[in-house]
């Protein structure tokens, strides 16, 4: 449910590094809290996005969410595929329903992330 | 003051007897409502109500059958030529049959689709019709009327261009701009008067505001007006007659960007200013940002076609203060007179109608022009509507027409000068236009 | 527009009687118009048989809390729909429509009786205009004493969608205030809300929990103390007619739903009526027009500084119509019975229920009750799913989800209108869907089963939408 080689946020975000790259994306207990994801507005690749502030919105039926990004830098992806298929939100959230990758200009933002455990914690 | 359980004789309205309240009373656990009225400080409570009894329904229908008579309308034996923002047509026997039926009446709004899909089937008829008459991409399911079509479409492209001017051109009825000051008089949003002649605008508007025909009747030159939006990065916004576009191009041709329009012409009485319905549309690229209810297609879980409210995320039930709109009940009944018109007078229909008010207008037109000391004013195209300068002031010549059962035309003389807005429908015959003729002759001598 | 077949109609118009006229340039005109080619009876047909797929009032109770689903009597469409009413043009001078401008007036006077606020215009075309209206006002008020600091407003955590975004779009920053555990309005977290930036504090009065403040006179006064206006959304009006009258409470502003409590019809979503009524002082920022008597006749008018036209014309006069008819109807007693029989009713449910449901507030409410499926929820069964299988027995659900702060809420008003033996069936089937929570779960997660669909994929209409019928699909 929440695997442990990622970091999370507090707004139900996960990031995966690979180098400097940070790929984000939502956890299982957000695409569950939402309900079927209907829409994704994500920014442009090149927009800046400081620690914790919004990046996008995520839309269900009946609900809709900001998203804030978990670490800050500058985007150098965002994944077309969840904005053709939102539903791949639901169906593969920490795969395929990645949102946006962010180039991390400052590791130590990493250490105000939870581990999985941690994160889990949060939601009991 | 008074107190205790009411025990007044029954009213048809309201079923419960005193013995079914004494009974839910006792299942309650009280012996009276004013156990249940605690809350409200007793020095309020029970307050007399300077109201009349109540009447029996013959009673009222004679309060009424009064109300009425001292109304004076074609069924009082007048004719009129007011246009301006509401039409005179007729209107079919199948839009008040279906208006009799208490299924499309006494329904809610359909937030539970599987209970509702008479009236959503119906809505997205509406839209479709919506988009066939003014060939744009998608509509919405209506919004309160024409006005404030107009000025949500104009907030709407201040959010789509993310720019805080709106121009609006200077042929428009001051209705419509008038609306727009009111909802955007606290969202930093500045409106613009763009001349209707206009070849060049600042290149920080969010749009330009257009009605066509415009307040004076005429056709815009809809296509050079976008063309110079589109070149300075600002949408074009055109406000139209349902009516006439049984004949005229619609705007879904020049690339429009939000056409909104007043949709009582079709199939809606005049009644004194409401309830209208207002028609809006967009290209499917804005839809996001389109207020108001939307109805879409869908399937249920046995695959069978249905219809439900979608991308409710934009309304305020969701999003509440970051709503595209505050709107919440709208005009879906009026909708539904829409639909039930369009479908009656079909793709024929609206083209005779359309080409006979234009026949019988420009007919009125020609003859009033004959008259001495009167002028049409209108160059370029009109459809029904025409201004005709009079010899003297138009509320005296309104004045002496009413003495003779005859309604004239709108007073715009703070537009134009000894103005007058006349408008001619399918309503009015070829006697009635005479009568109107003949009559401004005799009054402008005299006048 | 599937049905059509070239060639057919369901109209004709009479010929043209006037010599021909030139037509304008064809650069101008329009090819074709693509509308439906049906015979008359197919289109009675078509709608007629549509209309039998909707629940209404007439074929079904329908407890929607804060709708106020009660009886449109007949009466009232047949005189509005007199041919002196509804073919009268908005624009006609006033001499010729003296019967329509009093009828307006007598109205207006009405409303400002029932509210206690005398101040009224009924130019809002819907309660979320008349709210609109409402909050135009009070920054009027601010602007016209100079004091620009007032920009914020004040809301409870239970308000209506609308009360926010009106007041965003009045340019208000939107402030909330908790409610406590009785579902009151906090106090004392409003008196630390309260301050000189307040423009106005939005109530819905009584509350969306159906109930109403004990502390209301308190709380009046703490924004007053503060300088703000107090603004009672009137929604649920129905719990008050000649129980209480909201200018006796302190409250300066208040709009009210013509098509709830004054039985206009709901026609599927509109038209409705949302009046403003307002105290003297504020009555000259009324938007217009309002009517008046004169020594010369009644007139439509415009206040002094009025905030404007919030839209085309003078309002929902058939709808404003309807309402005077409904008032007339009922009278001084029949009013107040009104509301009397609506709080009886809605306290009748509730009473027979508490064992099975939850109650969003251990208290006595007014006109309608919040229940809880919490408990259900727990045996595996949500508050939309005993919906849908209300549905299954011909009664439309009540409110869902609404107010926000109540778990798996299901807000229920009968109405006045509703007999005994109505009020008791529906306690009997509330009582056999807790039973087959345990029973027959999956009946409640697949419901409505009798109905001409089932459970719609609203997923796939938000994500593919499809919004017109066009010829390819």
């Amino acid at each position: 449910m929440y695997p442990d080689d990622l970091k999370y946020s507090k707004e139900h975000e996960w990031v995966r590094m690979s180098g400097d790259i940070a790929e984000i994306g939502v956890t299982v207990f957000a695409q569950e809290s939402l309900g079927d994801v209907v829409f994704v507005d994500l920014p442009e690749v090149g927009t800046n996005v400081e620690q914790f502030a919004k990046f996008g919105e995520i839309e269900s039926v009946k609900a809709v969410s900001d998203l804030f990004s978990p670490i800050g830098g500058k985007i150098t992806e965002v994944n077309s595929a969840a904005a053709d298929t939102p539903e791949v939100v639901n169906e593969d959230p920490y795969g395929s329903g990645w949102l946006i990758k962010v180039e991390l200009n400052d590791t130590a933002q990493l250490d105000e992330l939870m581990d999985a455990a941690t994160y889990q914690a949060t939601l009991e | 003051m008074a107190s205790s359980a009411h025990t007044s004789p029954n009213h048809p309205y309201i079923p419960s007897t005193d013995s079914e309240r004494a009974e839910m009373l006792g299942a309650i656990g009280v012996d009276s409502l004013d156990a249940l009225l605690e809350d409200i400080p007793a020095q309020h409570r029970h307050p007399k109500l300077n109201l009349a009894a109540g009447l029996s329904e013959q009673e009222l229908s004679t309060v009424f059958g009064s109300i009425a008579a001292e109304n004076a309308s074609p069924s009082s034996g007048y004719i009129s030529f007011l246009g301006a923002g509401s039409y005179s047509h007729y209107i079919p026997s199948t839009v008040r049959s279906i208006l009799q039926r208490g299924e499309f009446v006494t329904a809610y709004t359909p937030y539970q689709p599987e209970a509702a899909q008479g009236t959503l089937q119906v809505g997205f008829e509406f839209q479709t019709i919506v988009c066939q008459l003014t060939e744009m991409e998608v509509a919405n399911a209506g919004m309160y009327d024409g006005p404030t079509a107009f000025a949500e479409a104009c907030l709407m492209a201040a959010r789509v261009t993310k720019r805080t001017k709106i121009g609006v051109l200077s042929s428009t009825d001051k209705r419509l701009s008038d609306t727009l000051l009111a909802y955007s008089k606290y969202q930093g949003i500045e409106i613009v008067e763009v001349a209707a002649d206009a070849t060049d605008i600042p290149d920080d508007l969010a749009c330009i505001g257009i009605q066509s025909p415009n307040f004076f009747g005429e056709i815009e030159d809809v296509q050079r007006l976008t063309k110079l939006a589109h070149d300075n990065g600002a949408l074009s916004v055109v406000h139209v007659n349902p009516t006439a576009l049984g004949m005229f191009k619609a705007p879904g041709e020049f690339d429009v960007d939000i056409v909104t329009a007043e949709g009582q012409p079709l199939g809606v009485p005049m009644a004194f200013g409401g309830p209208y319905v207002g028609l809006f549309a967009c290209k499917k690229a804005h839809i996001r940002q389109m207020p108001g209810r939307i109805i879409g297609r869908t399937t249920d879980t046995k695959g069978r076609t249905g219809y439900a409210l979608t991308l409710q995320t934009r309304e305020q039930h969701i999003r509440r203060e970051r709503a595209t709109s505050n709107i919440c009940t709208s005009t879906q009944l009026i909708g539904l007179m829409v639909t039930v018109y369009a479908a009656t007078l079909g793709k024929q229909g609206m083209k005779d109608l359309a080409s006979l008010c234009y026949q019988k207008a420009h007919y009125a037109a020609a003859e009033i022009n004959k008259l001495d000391g009167y002028s049409v004013k209108s160059s370029g195209t009109f459809f029904h509507e025409f201004v005709v300068t009079c010899p003297s002031a138009p509320p005296k010549i309104n004045e002496a027409l009413l003495k003779k059962k005859i309604i004239g035309g709108l007073d715009i003389s703070d537009r134009s000068e000894s103005g007058m807005l006349v408008c001619v429908t399918e309503t009015s015959s070829k006697a009635d236009i005479d009568r109107f003729v003949k009559a401004l002759s005799e009054i402008g001598v005299s006048a | 527009m599937d049905r059509s077949v070239t060639g057919r109609k369901a109209f004709t118009l009479p010929a043209s009687d006037v010599p021909t006229q030139n037509l304008p340039d064809s650069s101008l005109l329009r090819d074709d118009v693509e509308l439906p080619e049906v015979s008359q009876l197919e289109v009675i047909r078509y709608f007629s048989v549509l209309s039998q797929l909707n629940f209404s009032i007439d074929t079904n109770f329908y407890p929607l809390g804060s709708c106020t689903m009660k009886y449109n009597p007949k009466i009232n469409d047949e005189l509005s729909n007199l041919p002196g009413l509804a073919n009268i043009h908005p624009l006609q001078p006033d001499v010729t429509v003296q019967g329509a401008i009093r009828l307006l007036k007598n109205l207006q006077d009405d409303l400002g009786e029932i509210t206690g606020l005398s101040g009224v215009s009924l130019a809002p075309l819907a309660g979320a205009q008349g709210e609109y209206a409402g909050l135009l006002i009070a920054r009027a008020y601010h602007d016209a004493r100079s004091d620009s600091a007032r920009t914020v407003a004040i809301v409870p955590d239970s308000a209506h969608g609308t009360n926010p975004a009106s007041a965003a779009m009045a340019g208000l920053e939107v402030v909330t205030v908790r409610s406590d555990d009785q579902g009151n309005v906090d106090v004392e977290n409003l008196r630390e809300l309260a301050n000189s930036n307040t423009a106005v504090f939005m109530l819905t009065i009584p509350s969306t929990l159906g109930l109403f403040e004990p502390n209301i006179l308190e709380i009046t006064k703490i924004v007053h103390d503060a300088g703000g206006l107090v603004y009672a959304d009137g929604a649920n009006l129905n719990a008050l007619l000649g129980v209480v009258k909201l200018g006796d409470l302190g409250v300066d502003i208040c709009h009210s739903n013509l098509h709830k409590t004054f039985s206009t019809p709901h026609g599927g979503g509109g038209p409705g009526s949302g009046p403003v009524m307002v105290t003297n002082e504020l009555a000259k920022f009324l938007p217009k027009p309002v009517a008046v008597k004169t020594d010369v006749g009644y007139v439509l008018a415009t206040p002094e500084m009025s905030v404007g036209s919030i839209n085309g014309f003078h309002g929902s006069f058939s709808i404003a119509a309807r309402a005077y008819a409904y008032i007339k109807a009922l009278g001084q007693e029949g009013l107040r019975s009104v509301s009397e029989n609506a709080i009886i009713s809605a306290n009748y449910i509730q009473a027979k229920l508490r064992d099975k449901y939850d109650l969003a507030a251990d208290r006595y409410c007014m006109h309608e009750t919040v229940l809880s499926a919490a408990r259900q929820k727990k045996r595996g069964v949500a508050g939309l799913d005993i919906a849908k299988r209300l549905l299954d027995f011909g009664i439309h659900a009540p409110t869902m989800y609404f107010p926000m702060i109540v778990d798996e809420a299901l807000m229920v008003e009968p109405t006045e209108s509703e007999s005994k033996e109505t009020l008791d069936h529906f306690i009997a089937v509330m009582r056999q869907i807790d039973d087959e929570v345990d029973s027959a779960p999956e009946l409640l997660h697949d419901a409505p089963h009798d109905l001409p669909v089932t459970r719609l994929d609203e997923a796939t209409a938000a994500r593919k939408p499809v919004l017109r019928w066009s010829a390819e699909v």
